[in-house]
């Protein structure tokens, strides 16, 4: 196995600062680890990749690794991607974004690039918490939690991401966590090979600002606590209906194969040349 | 390389490791403790059936897990890992970095040349350096 965290290393940018700020156990550093093996099993060059990232602690990956890297405002990371990739459409465009940055702040455009389904992978770091601003809750946070302005209870419901993306009409939406890393890989490189806007949602722990709130109290038992209520889609499904709402499906949820808008917008430019001469 | 115990080497970088104990809780022949200074510790590395969970489940890159000198080399078929659908590791972009480069090409030239050399030499490299 030595080959993987040599890989890794391949991958990083090492005249930054590491080990990375990301708290000890986060998920996040699991996921970054998943994100490079997927781009290392397409093939694609480090040049052909660009890596754009929002603000919170999922804006820290793409300062490490040694892509084509955007640091952007607060939510905006779809935007910045959506020109990105209508400029440059040869290129691979992967989107990291926080729970908050892509539904809270970024709401409206991530529901937007997926009607739009603009050929670009988000990769949505679901760790149901504001971590990096202290704890606030988002509009991931289970309904019952507890967080920093949540002392009683979270009484809102939470967003189904894979629901909303699903009717928002992405090509491709996923659920993985940070525990099952196999199946992350799996559902990564899957979504980094396909047209259109593909969506993977992955469920990372935050034991610092969520788990100290909700009794884990060390990053193993978030990764324990992760497993036990999740399961795979297939066996979800076979669930008694009253059985489902303890377990979260994990899996491949949407499978469309439409043509992404830069793809269009290359066929109607070749149209309007040819018709203007 | 087989799943066969006793014929890896787990190394820790401790300049990288955390110490969040999540190679140390799941590890499923408890080859690693979280030791008094925080740090991952490798106590029985002849319990280790490569199975590749720490590697893969590291959130710092801190662990490796290499085949032993002398070892049979992972067969491709077994490798249920991420990089199966990938091209040949060689084919990957140069990497930027020159001490990761110099120490990975190294490594596996090592290996595949005649699995002789000490994996040891490949192990002891760039985490420890800080940029």
């Amino acid at each position: 196995m030595s080959e993987v965290t040599q890989l890794i290393h391949q991958y990083l940018r090492h005249n930054k600062k590491f080990p990375h700020v990301l708290c000890p156990g986060c998920g996040h550093g699991i996921a970054m680890g998943s994100i490079v093996r997927s781009v290392h099993a397409q093939g694609w060059s480090k040049d052909d990749v660009v890596v754009v990232a929002g603000i919170g602690c999922s804006g820290r990956i793409a300062v490490y690794m040694d892509f084509n890297t955007v640091h952007t405002t607060h939510g905006r990371a779809l935007t910045f991607a959506t020109g990105i990739k209508m400029a440059k459409p040869e290129m691979h465009v992967i989107v990291i974004m926080g729970d908050g940055d892509a539904l809270s702040i970024g709401g409206n455009h991530l529901i937007h690039a997926a009607r739009k389904n603009i050929g670009l992978t988000a990769i949505i770091l679901n760790n149901n918490i504001y971590g990096m601003t202290g704890g606030q809750c988002s509009s991931t946070t289970p309904t019952g939690d507890f967080s920093m302005t949540t002392p009683y209870g979270q009484l809102e419901k939470s967003f189904d991401i894979v629901e909303l993306a699903r009717a928002a009409g992405a090509n491709f939406v996923a659920r993985g966590t940070a525990f099952h890393a196999q199946q992350l890989d799996r559902i990564m490189t899957t979504a980094f090979g396909r047209p259109g806007f593909n969506l993977v949602e992955v469920f990372t722990p935050c034991h610092t600002q969520y788990g100290r709130k909700n009794k884990f109290k060390n990053p193993v038992e978030m990764y324990k606590h992760i497993s036990k209520t999740t399961m795979p889609l297939e066996a979800w499904s076979k669930l008694e209906p009253e059985k489902r709402a303890e377990r979260t499906p994990v899996g491949v949820f949407v499978e469309r194969d439409e043509p992404g808008l830069e793809e269009r917008y290359m066929e109607m430019k070749k149209k309007l040349l040819g018709s203007a001469q | 390389m087989s799943k066969k115990k006793g014929s890896t080497q787990v190394t820790i970088f401790p300049d990288w490791c955390k110490g969040c104990g999540i190679c140390a809780a799941f590890c499923p022949g408890k080859v690693m403790i979280v030791d008094q200074t925080g740090k991952a510790k490798v106590v029985r590395e002849e319990e280790c059936i490569n199975c590749g969970f720490c590697e893969l489940h590291c959130p710092d890159f801190a662990i490796m897990v290499s085949p032993k000198n002398g070892a049979p080399e992972r067969d491709a078929a077994q490798d249920d890992g991420p990089a199966a659908p990938a091209p040949a590791p060689e084919a990957a972009p140069a990497p930027t970095a020159p001490v990761p480069k110099a120490a990975a090409s190294k490594a596996k030239a090592q290996k595949t040349a005649a699995k002789k050399a000490p994996a040891k030499k490949a192990a002891q490299r760039d985490p420890n350096k800080k940029a």
